[in-house]
């Protein structure tokens, strides 16, 4: 290890409203595995696109072995070695593993593709690396971790010694991690160094060479990953020290169920059953956590629960009452409460002000409407009232939602949904995208819930959030819960385990 | 009364019907499949058909009336393109615009030129009058009759559904079309321009838009009449629609199309029943709306259609 070969001196980059980077010096030396490690909004991905030629910096320079380089496109970026794996995958779903890896680099003469050179070419390649797929699969049926796989090939196709990896481990489950880091491991055996993006601590210490810690566009610090403590980077990462994990304090439950739901079954978009057999139970002042990875049924599970998806068969029952045929509305007014899982699609009316979205779903009565019209003056003095109890940031209760930062959006759906009383909460995907202090707020409000003898159900696609909140823990895959498992008694790996079928995996 | 000769009638009428509508419809699958939405088809086809005109009227040669109209028909395509791509404008609003704009520069042209709306002048020579039969093919019976028996832009239209079907899905273009209305960012990730493509997949469908208007003015007439693509335009977005966003697809729903209208003439001079003449014109337009609506729920359209992209812009 030694020589430097890709360098940034002085980056800034400047968005019309954000300054996304500001001030960033790093090297990487060649053959090394160098993390990036920072909250959500670091400036972590815009750094490696300024790097990759997809953003021009506002200023500073990029060095590639010791030399000047300007990247006016990722085909610059590209062509002298470097490849990019984005945070969101840049992948054609209808299309097959070989038509994305050569996608704009496609074997053949002239202006037709040599279908048969480019299959012979993936092979190879995937041979090579020992990173197996099928080449004539196509992307929209494979897991996340093989779509991953091809979006590595991508970049190795293209003869990357240099590799950025933006959030890989993010969508992949724990067993998964592993494979993905002796995958890795591999590609640097094999000569390419590599850039790996996280907001992980345990990642860094297990995968990294060295990491560099972003905040807030600026570098905080930078650390051989062998003599530094996760409180440490933790520290460097939030700028004050942090309680990592909220702690769940033992809670008596209530033995009569809140909420119970019995050989549910719901279809999805296509009319293919996506919740199957689906029996489970919540009683009062205990969290139940769905672990499961995406795409096993999840959002379809939630919307059949807050009657926004019809119910094939099943019975879905609220304190004794089958209520599988009642609308959304009347569910929400029997005191169901529900965080839904994207807040700017379903949570949130982004352009409506703090207040008006505080009202949504009780906007027709006292304080928000009177004898028929909206009454502002008790809107607004309502949401006053919870945004000083959330503490949510804003300017005020007439401020638009889309202004207010993820963390303080999240705060208002938590201050409408906790405020109305809930006997029962479906929350999916509470913290998804929020830093750790905003994480942190809304684990300890839904333990507070808990406590306060509600039923609630969480939906999760982190384990680690699963692990902080659940007294109970099912495991969905397919659209059925396969097992369920005390928090007390088992750990992240067995989970992971059943999340992927049971059974050890095979690529 | 249902003879060869008949059969044989009807779809050459079929075929000449459904050209116009299989040159836009397949023009504009080109379009769509790089991610811009195009409603534009009908003002292009009124300026292709206009241009084509003139130019035929003035030099005399009708195959300089052809390349005319396909150029102008690309060039006004241009704007579309621009609007869309480079200044990020609505697709829907931009098509209407330049819909009502070519209905209103060829007006103003057409007083300007000709020194009254209307009609031109008939051309001297019209295209309509290079029909020249296929050996061999053209001895198939009915069929081969009717199909290999065509004026020039008909078989070019039958080239060009073909060659498109090529290009969109075996050559490098064609696959970096395709992923630009599928997740353009994909594209522009791994080194190729979506604007470049997209420029390409608009400048294409007018140009095929052009054509079609250029037959409808100097093949199938010898004139250019305001109005005179009555529509087709819109019937072409049907054919696109229900075909599937394939060239094959909406070759077949042009013809659909065709089928319809040449049977409803038929019905209507042989007064197979008697109703009044509006109905018999509003029947293939009323069979293309429940087409459309039956197969529309079955195809899926390009993920990103409709989209605008942008590179550096937030993402929430
Ligand atoms: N394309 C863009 N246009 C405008 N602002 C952006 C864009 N991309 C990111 N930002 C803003 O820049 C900041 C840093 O974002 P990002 O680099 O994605 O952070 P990270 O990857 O560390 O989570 C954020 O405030 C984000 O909203
Ligand atoms: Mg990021």
């Amino acid at each position: 290890m030694g020589n430097v070969i890709l360098e940034t001196q002085h980056i800034v980059k400047q968005f019309p409203k954000v300054l996304a980077n500001d001030d960033i010096s790093i090297k990487l030396q060649e053959g090394e595995i160098l993390c990036l490690l920072g909250e959500n909004g670091a400036g972590k991905s815009t750094l490696m696109n300024v790097l990759y030629g997809l953003y021009q910096p506002t200023s500073g320079r990029i060095l590639l072995d010791g030399r000047d380089v300007q990247f006016s496109s990722p085909r610059d970026a590209i062509d002298r070695g470097l490849g990019m794996v984005h945070q969101h995958f840049m992948l054609l779903d209808p299309f097959t593993v070989t038509e994305n890896i050569i996608l704009g680099a496609e074997p053949g003469r002239g202006p037709t593709i040599d279908y048969g050179a480019a299959r012979r070419q993936v092979k190879e390649l995937s041979d090579r690396y020992g990173l197996r797929i099928d080449p004539d699969a196509k992307i929209e049926n494979l897991s996340v971790g093989l779509q991953q796989r091809v979006e590595i090939l991508k970049a190795l196709y293209r003869r990357a010694r240099i590799l950025i990896l933006d959030e890989p481990t993010a969508v992949l489950t724990p067993q998964e991690v592993d494979e993905f880091f002796s995958v890795i491991r591999g590609l640097r055996e094999s000569g390419v160094s590599i850039i790996i993006i996280t907001h992980k601590l345990e990642e860094v210490r297990a995968i990294s060479n060295r990491v560099y810690i972003l905040r807030r566009g600026r570098v905080e610090g930078e650390r051989e990953t062998g003599n530094v403590t996760t409180a440490e980077l933790a520290n460097l990462m939030v700028g004050r020290s942090v309680v990592l994990t909220v702690e769940r304090t033992p809670h008596e439950v209530q033995p009569e169920p809140v909420f119970e739901i019995e050989g549910l079954q719901v279809l999805d978009d296509r009319r293919i059953p996506a919740v199957q057999d689906l029996s489970l139970t919540v009683r009062p002042g205990e969290v139940v956590g769905i672990a499961g990875v995406d795409g096993n049924g999840q959002p379809e599970l939630a919307e059949a629960i807050m009657g926004l998806r019809p119910v094939e068969s099943g019975i879905i029952r609220h304190l004794g009452e089958d209520v599988a045929g009642v609308s959304t509305r009347d569910r929400i007014h029997r005191s169901i409460s529900y965080v839904p899982a994207d807040r700017h699609r379903y949570g949130l009316v982004l352009p409506f002000t703090v207040a008006e979205n505080i009202a949504l779903g009780y906007h027709d009565r006292s304080p928000n409407a009177y004898r028929g019209q909206l009454d502002y003056e008790g809107m607004n003095g309502n949401a006053a009232d919870l945004i000083k109890r959330f503490d949510i940031r804003t300017s005020g209760p007439e401020a638009a939602a889309m202004q207010l930062s993820g963390g303080n959006q999240q705060k208002v759906i938590l201050a409408r949904e906790f405020s109305r009383k809930p006997t029962f909460l479906l929350v999916n995907q509470p913290t998804r995208g929020l830093d750790v202090g905003a994480i942190e707020y809304i684990h300890s409000e839904i333990l507070a819930m808990r406590d306060k003898d509600v039923g609630i159900l969480l939906i999760s696609l982190e384990l680690e959030e699963i692990f902080g909140l659940a007294d109970r823990i099912l495991v969905l895959y397919g659209g059925r819960i396969v097992r369920e498992l005390l928090t007390d008694e088992t750990n992240e790996k067995e989970v992971g385990l059943y999340m992927m079928g049971g059974k050890e995996r095979s690529a | 009364m249902f003879t060869l000769e008949f059969l044989t009638n009807l779809l050459s009428a079929t075929v000449r019907l459904s050209t116009p509508i299989t040159l836009a419809a397949i023009g504009a699958t080109i379009c769509e499949r790089s991610g811009i939405v195009n409603i534009a088809m009908e003002g292009i086809m009124i300026m292709g058909a206009f241009f084509a005109a003139i130019f035929a009227y003035t030099t005399g040669n009708p195959w300089i009336g052809l390349l005319a109209g396909v150029a102008f028909g690309g060039i006004y395509s241009l704007l579309h393109a621009f609007a869309t791509v480079t200044l990020h404008l609505d697709h829907v609003v931009s098509g209407a615009v330049m819909n009502v704009l070519a209905f209103g520069i060829t007006r103003f042209l057409m007083v300007l030129i000709i020194g009254h709306p209307g009609t031109t002048p008939a051309i001297p020579m019209g295209l309509g009058r290079y029909r020249f039969a296929i050996p061999i093919l053209s001895d198939i019976p009915v069929i081969g009759r009717a199909l290999f028996n065509q004026t020039p832009i008909v078989y070019l239209g039958f080239i060009l559904v073909a060659f498109l079907t090529w290009f969109l899905f075996k050559t490098k273009t064609g696959l970096h079309i395709r992923a630009a209305g599928e997740h353009p960012l994909a594209l522009e990730t791994i080194g190729v321009s979506v604007y470049k493509m997209r420029y390409l997949g608009v400048f294409i469908s007018g140009l095929a838009s052009g054509l079609a208007g250029a037959y409808l003015s100097i093949e199938a007439n010898v004139s250019f009449t305001e109005g005179m693509s009555a529509g087709r335009g819109f019937i072409a977005l049907a054919a696109m629609i229900s075909g599937g966003w394939h060239p094959i697809g909406a070759f077949l729903a042009a013809l659909f199309f065709g089928f319809a209208d040449a049977l409803q003439v038929r019905f209507q001079v042989l007064r197979v029943v008697r109703l009044p003449e509006e109905l018999f014109i509003v029947f293939p337009y009323l069979v293309t709306v429940i087409a459309v609506a039956g197969l529309v729920r079955r195809s899926r359209p390009p993920k990103a259609v409709g989209k605008d992209f942008m590179i550096e812009r937030s993402e929430d």
